[in-house]
């Protein structure tokens, strides 16, 4: 229990330091969102003073990020200059396609890279063993903006698959099945490209804490207490080897926000990543600080999920905590 | 000496091939026999070979050893034995009691279950059948409170007690042979002998043979009945423990004794002193002669000329050196 305790501690501070390193840094950046209407001699400098006072932006950074905290606790994360709405439901709007798109890629990506992984360990060095390692280390060595132009400039060419948003324009017109035979097709080039990047990472990692564990001392052991091979892997090795996998994880699911960012844009994908960057670049300052916040919360969840499940699956973290059940 | 023996190793070799540089033969030549119920320790320094001549027993070497020679187990040779029937055998009839019980059990596995796990592999129980067994096995290995233990991860246990699991392990299938490397290796003296009197009341019971390999020779003092002295991947010499005590022949097992008692002795002081003036020979380039005699006080011209091959001074004596024949 106290080991909960202690990480959801952990975690609310992060929150609390990502969030003030956020104003600290859109502060010190050069430039704001009224920069190019100060150019424009038809605006006066008096209505640019107004609407800057509208956003609150004249305040002190303390005065604002005081009221921007106190306004987050409420779920209401500010107001978006450039949409003139507010950010938290434009965020989600946006958040809910890029989920889409990197929950399946992520579930289709451990589906493969774990049986994969254990297989090319349990077998080193035979063919499905150097395979994965040779294709792992190809697409590895290849930046996935490559890979994504790359795959984008093949599925243009031969006209297999559409290129760019996530619906084809009639599809209001669609029944409910063929609707989502479109989306479908309209998620698979950018969730390849995401599987086959993530995957060649991933199934390394599987295929290293398997072949550590099935070299350790206590694996030995019970081979020469007459265990089987399967037994031995399934009962004996798995287990240990989940550990790393399961913060691994961790990871990938704190990534789910943020890791198709470049895969999004390139493809024309409406998640988050293309509004973000928009952001970014116009100085949008809380769609941006929005944003951050919306990942830094997925990348503490993801990682507090692993950490949940270690306690499950290894004693030796439960143990911590155990002497109170 | 017995007949019909447990095992018996004939002219046994085990060589490393390292991917660059020479081969290493790590044990070279090795004929041993052990009776059953007998326990033979095996003596010698760190890296003399022990350890893989374990290994070697089981058929359990890492990728890129090679081992040549005999095994011969109750009229079954394991050296060409397939892996199928070696595995029902490990664990079944020759169980190896490892050495560092820290890193011997799985960490997230609880130890009645690890216990159970080789009564598994071997023999056909049902799932509560096998939890009383591991729980006999439990009060067998001296634990008072198995139903606590039974449930007890390895990092909760102590030293000692995890050595008992992986004793009670090793018992699990009643085998005929016990291998125990250095069983007593990472343990405090107190402890040492707690474990060394569970093994010999084993033997009692079970009429099980044991193999212990030690390098220190007051672990074998008392507790085996014969014992090897090994050096540098050989066997030196063979005798009861009581001859090899009292009237080491060899000057390599002489020098150990002087050590052992100078220990003795000096009890309750811990000093790092040379054990023996210079070094074991490197595995890797090994002389023609016989091996001790860069380090001997008492060579003479020929041991830097051929091996010695064995001399019997003394029935059911085995010496390899040139002070007892020619």
């Amino acid at each position: 229990m106290n080991y909960i305790l202690r990480r959801l501690l952990r975690a609310m501070l992060l929150l609390v330091g990502v969030s003030a390193l956020c104003f600290l840094f859109t502060e010190m950046a050069p430039g704001s969102f009224f920069d190019e209407m100060r150019l424009n001699p038809q605006i006066s400098p008096e209505t640019i003073a107004a609407l800057r006072s509208s956003y609150g932006l004249d305040q002190p950074l303390a005065v604002r990020y005081a009221r921007w905290v106190n306004a987050a606790l409420r779920a209401d994360l500010g107001y978006s200059i450039a949409y003139n709405a507010p950010v938290a439901p434009l965020l989600w709007s946006r958040a809910k396609n890029t989920l889409l798109l990197t929950t399946c890629a992520l579930a289709i990506t451990w589906l493969i890279s774990v049986p994969l992984g254990v297989w090319a360990a349990s077998r080193r060095g035979g063919l499905v063993d150097r395979a994965v390692t040779l294709a792992s280390s190809f697409v590895i060595s290849v930046p996935e903006l490559v890979i994504a132009v790359g795959l984008l400039a093949l599925v243009v060419r031969w006209r297999i698959l559409p290129v760019g948003g996530m619906m084809s324009a009639d599809s209001d017109a669609l029944s409910m099945l063929a609707k989502l035979k479109d989306v479908a097709r309209h998620l698979a080039l950018p969730a390849f490209i995401l599987i086959l990047c993530e995957t060649s990472i991933i199934v390394r990692h599987v295929r290293a804490s398997v072949l550590e564990v099935l070299g350790a001392t206590y694996v030995q052991a019970a081979r020469g207490l007459g265990m089987s091979q399967s037994r031995l892997l399934f009962r004996h090795v798995l287990p240990v080897a989940a550990n790393p996998a399961i913060s691994l994880l961790g990871f990938s699911l704190a990534g789910l926000l943020s890791g198709s960012l470049i895969v999004e844009v390139v493809c024309g994908w409406p998640g988050l990543g293309p509004l973000i960057l928009e952001a970014t670049l116009s100085r949008d300052l809380y769609l941006v600080i929005g944003g951050i916040m919306f990942s830094a919360l997925f990348m503490i969840g993801g990682n507090f999920v692993a950490d949940m499940m270690l306690i499950v699956v290894d004693p030796r973290i439960r143990k911590e905590g155990v002497d109170a059940r | 000496m017995a007949r019909d023996h447990l095992i018996r190793v004939s002219d046994l070799s085990v060589t490393y091939c390292a991917d660059e540089g020479m081969p290493i033969r790590a044990v070279d030549g090795i004929s041993l026999e052990i009776s059953p119920q007998e326990i033979v320790g095996i003596l010698g320094e760190s890296g003399c070979g022990k350890s893989t001549l374990a290994g070697a027993l089981l058929r359990l070497l890492p990728p890129g050893a090679k081992s040549e020679g005999g095994i011969l187990f109750r009229g079954l040779e394991l050296m060409n034995l397939p892996e199928a029937e070696l595995r029902a055998l490990r664990g079944r009839e020759i169980a190896l009691i490892p050495q560092d019980p820290a890193l011997s059990l799985n960490p997230v596995i609880t130890a009645g279950v690890l216990i159970g796990e080789v009564l598994r592999a071997h023999l056909p129980l049902s799932a509560a059948e096998r939890r009383q067994r591991v729980k006999e096995l439990l009060c067998e290995v001296g634990f008072d409170r198995p139903e606590e233990i039974y449930s007890a991860y390895p990092h909760q246990l102590s030293g000692g007690q995890r050595q008992r699991i992986a004793i009670a392990q090793a018992m699990a299938c009643r085998p005929g042979l016990l291998v125990a490397d250095e069983p007593t290796g990472k343990l405090d003296a107190t402890l040492q002998s707690e474990i060394i009197e569970l093994l010999s009341k084993i033997r009692q019971q079970h009429g099980t043979a044991i193999l212990i390999i030690s390098h220190d020779p007051a672990i074998l003092a008392g507790f085996s009945d014969r014992i090897a002295v090994m050096y540098a991947g050989r066997i030196v010499e063979v005798g009861s423990s009581a001859e090899i005590f009292g009237r080491p022949l060899h000057p390599y097992t002489q020098a150990l004794m002087r050590i052992a008692s100078s220990m003795i002795t000096s009890a309750g002081v811990i000093s790092r002193f040379p054990a023996i003036a210079g070094e074991s020979p490197d595995p890797g380039c090994i002389a023609e002669g016989c091996r001790f005699e860069p380090r001997c006080s008492e060579r003479m011209d020929v041991c830097s000329q051929r091996y010695p091959q064995t001399f019997l001074p003394e029935p059911s004596r085995l010496v390899n050196c040139f002070k007892y024949g020619e």
